[in-house]
């Protein structure tokens, strides 16, 4: 094992944190803002990339397939939001299961629309292409997944710390009734929240499906490690999904090359770890 | 006689209708009773944590797949438990399942509602990793085929007395189970559940009461394990994926929390459904999601709560009655 290995499983690592940040922050603040376990983001994640793939299959434009898919997915989590969390209050047992129950629905349709089979995104020619710095080889695509995850995270960040609505973000994931009592419209705040989230989700599925493949059960795979990004990075923060997008991403890496029989144990022992120490994980609010 | 009395003759008389119909119909039927009663005992096992203890578990795979890892690898590699050394696996699959809650307990227990959820999530996805990639001992995604069901004096290949056998199991598990929320132990969790505050203030060790609870529970989950390994022939990471354990929790939510029996029920629904109307029309996961969406939406104590709800209708309905009883709130 030589230097070069190091450096592509980093490299590797920190791209694929890169994609387990855009679905982690989604979840993360949904997690912050509304308290609810949201079950059906991994469904998000599938439905985002099956939706790409019917824009590039009828337009043959991978550029579309990104905001229509984001954009078709957050208003499906809107409508869920509004018409089925919405109604129940903050029971968030109760919401959590209804998330599974969608889940199990989404699952369904996604077969039904898309059938069974293993599908690829193709991106367009120009990111497949691979550029070598220093002898060594990097996919041009997955320098786009950092630069893209790099650029909503850091256009997320200045929204939730530079606006009045962030504001009002971060005061709902710090005490709900609190920012009740002051005048924040929480339930407005939930509601796009869950369809960011929603979105985020979408667009790394669209992303993500170059390399991961779309197909059924993709989402209850995304799930459990989107779970561990949230967990360990510390539940309604984005800082916080940052840092567990990349550990895990690098954890991920590192432990399917070196020790492959015990690789999703050393992923998921951890974040069990953290949770059991800190229930809300390493940069969680108190 | 009292309710009581009445609830468990009507569970007796199930129990009873169920030995009696389910031999006489066709093996597909019987397969399906028998998997339906081997799960059972897992979504039981949730309800003691959920409905008795309000410990939402979402791991609870763990144990069952403990259990079926245990007694498939025996069975394949060392021709252990065919014989009258089935016994022997069964209480070594408690054990093992017991021992790994008791672990999994330390780091869990703390913990309490949504964080408890997502706690039990991890610690499931530990065992499902390790079941997935360990390929040298658990045979990785293709799993272990059991090739026989033990024989000892009586054949249990024989699909009816295999499921005369579940049967056993299960009604005993259910005894076991009511007999525990019924005791000192499981009203003090019940207390726990309602107000843990008030039970420390009280001098409950709530902590060990929570513990106990959780380590019975697991118990419990591998012996359901044991049996569920005989019952499909096959174990793989599939039995402790994360939607192994979801279903175990809906079907308890159901059937209503809290009821133990009503678990059956849900996983008497869920199989169903699954199985049998899968068979009819391509679209039984609509009907299956929307089971559940429906139930969350509209009957918060589930199946079992229905009862109780036409009850308390009538008495609002009910002319010149008592004073309306403020609805009760869901546990």
């Amino acid at each position: 094992m030589n230097m070069n290995f190091w450096l592509i499983q980093t490299f590797n690592g920190i791209s694929y944190g890169a994609l387990l940040f855009l679905v982690g922050s989604g979840l993360s603040l949904i997690f912050g803002v509304m308290r609810i376990v949201n079950l059906s983001h991994g469904s998000y994640f599938l439905l985002g990339g099956y939706v790409a793939l019917t824009v590039i299959w009828t337009t043959g434009s991978w550029l579309l397939a990104l905001p229509v898919a984001a954009l078709s997915i957050a208003l499906i989590g809107l409508v869920m939001e509004r018409l089925f969390l919405r109604p129940l209050g903050f029971d968030p047992l109760r919401q959590v299961l209804l998330t599974v129950g969608f889940a199990f629905l989404f699952q369904q349709a996604a077969l039904d629309i898309w059938t069974g089979n293993n599908f690829d995104i193709n991106p367009p020619d120009a990111l497949t292409k691979s550029i070598v710095v220093g002898g060594l080889y990097l996919p041009l695509y997955r320098i786009f997944m950092i630069a893209t995850a790099a650029a909503i995270g850091i256009a997320l960040w200045l929204i939730m710390e530079k606006t009045r609505m962030g504001a009002a973000v971060r005061a709902t994931v710090d005490d709900a009734q609190m920012a009740r009592g002051v005048g924040i419209d929480t339930s407005r705040i939930s509601m796009l929240i869950f369809s960011l989230g929603a979105l985020l989700a979408a667009l790394g599925g669209v992303i993500g499906g170059a390399f991961l493949g779309i197909y059924p059960g993709l989402d209850f795979e995304m799930l459990p490690i989107a779970f561990a990004v949230v967990i360990i990075g510390g539940m309604g923060s984005l800082g916080g999904a940052a840092i567990g997008a990349l550990l895990v991403g690098l954890a991920d890496n590192f432990g399917k090359a070196l020790f492959p029989e015990i690789s999703y144990f050393t992923l998921y022992a951890p974040m069990a770890l953290i949770l059991a120490v800190k229930p809300t994980g390493l940069f969680g609010r108190e | 006689m009292t309710s009581q009395q009445i609830k468990i003759l009507a569970v007796v008389a199930a129990l009873a209708a169920i030995a009696v119909v389910v031999p006489n119909t066709n093996s597909f039927v019987i397969l399906l009773a028998t998997r339906a009663l081997a799960f059972a005992i897992l979504v039981m096992s949730v309800d003691l944590l959920l409905g008795y203890t309000g410990l939402p578990s979402l791991g609870q795979a763990a144990y069952l797949g403990v259990g079926a890892y245990l007694t498939a690898i025996l069975a394949t590699r060392y021709q252990f438990g065919l014989g009258y050394d089935f016994w022997l696996v069964v209480v070594l699959g408690i054990l093992l399942a017991a021992a790994l809650a008791a672990v999994f307990g330390l780091l869990a227990i703390r913990a309490t509602g949504v964080y408890f959820l997502m706690i039990t999530l991890a610690l499931g996805q530990c065992v499902w990793g390790l079941a997935y990639r360990w390929n040298s001992l658990t045979g990785g995604d293709n799993g272990i085929n059991l090739r026989e069901r033990p024989t000892f004096g009586i054949d249990l290949a024989n699909e009816v007395t295999y499921f005369f056998l579940v049967l056993g199991f299960f009604t005993l598990s259910l005894i076991l189970m009511y007999t525990l929320v019924r005791s000192p132990f499981g009203r003090s969790l019940a207390g726990i559940r309602e107000r843990e505050l008030r039970m420390k203030i009280l001098g409950y060790n709530t902590w060990l009461h929570k513990y106990v609870a959780f380590v019975i529970a697991g118990g419990f989950g591998g012996l359901s394990g044991v049996l569920w390994a005989h019952t499909a022939g096959i174990v793989s990471p599939v039995n402790v994926e994360l939607g192994f354990s979801v279903d175990a929790l809906l079907m308890a939510v159901l059937g209503g929390s809290g009821t133990l029996v009503g678990g059956v029920i849900g996983a008497f629904i869920v199989f169903g459904l699954r199985e049998y109307l899968s068979t009819l029309v391509p679209w039984w996961q609509y009907v299956l999601g929307a089971v559940y969406v429906l139930t969350i939406l509209y009957l918060p104590t589930g199946l079992m709560g229905i009862p109780e709800r036409i009850r308390q209708r009538r008495a609002l309905q009910g002319p010149k009655q008592a004073p309306k009883k403020p609805a009760s709130a869901p546990a």
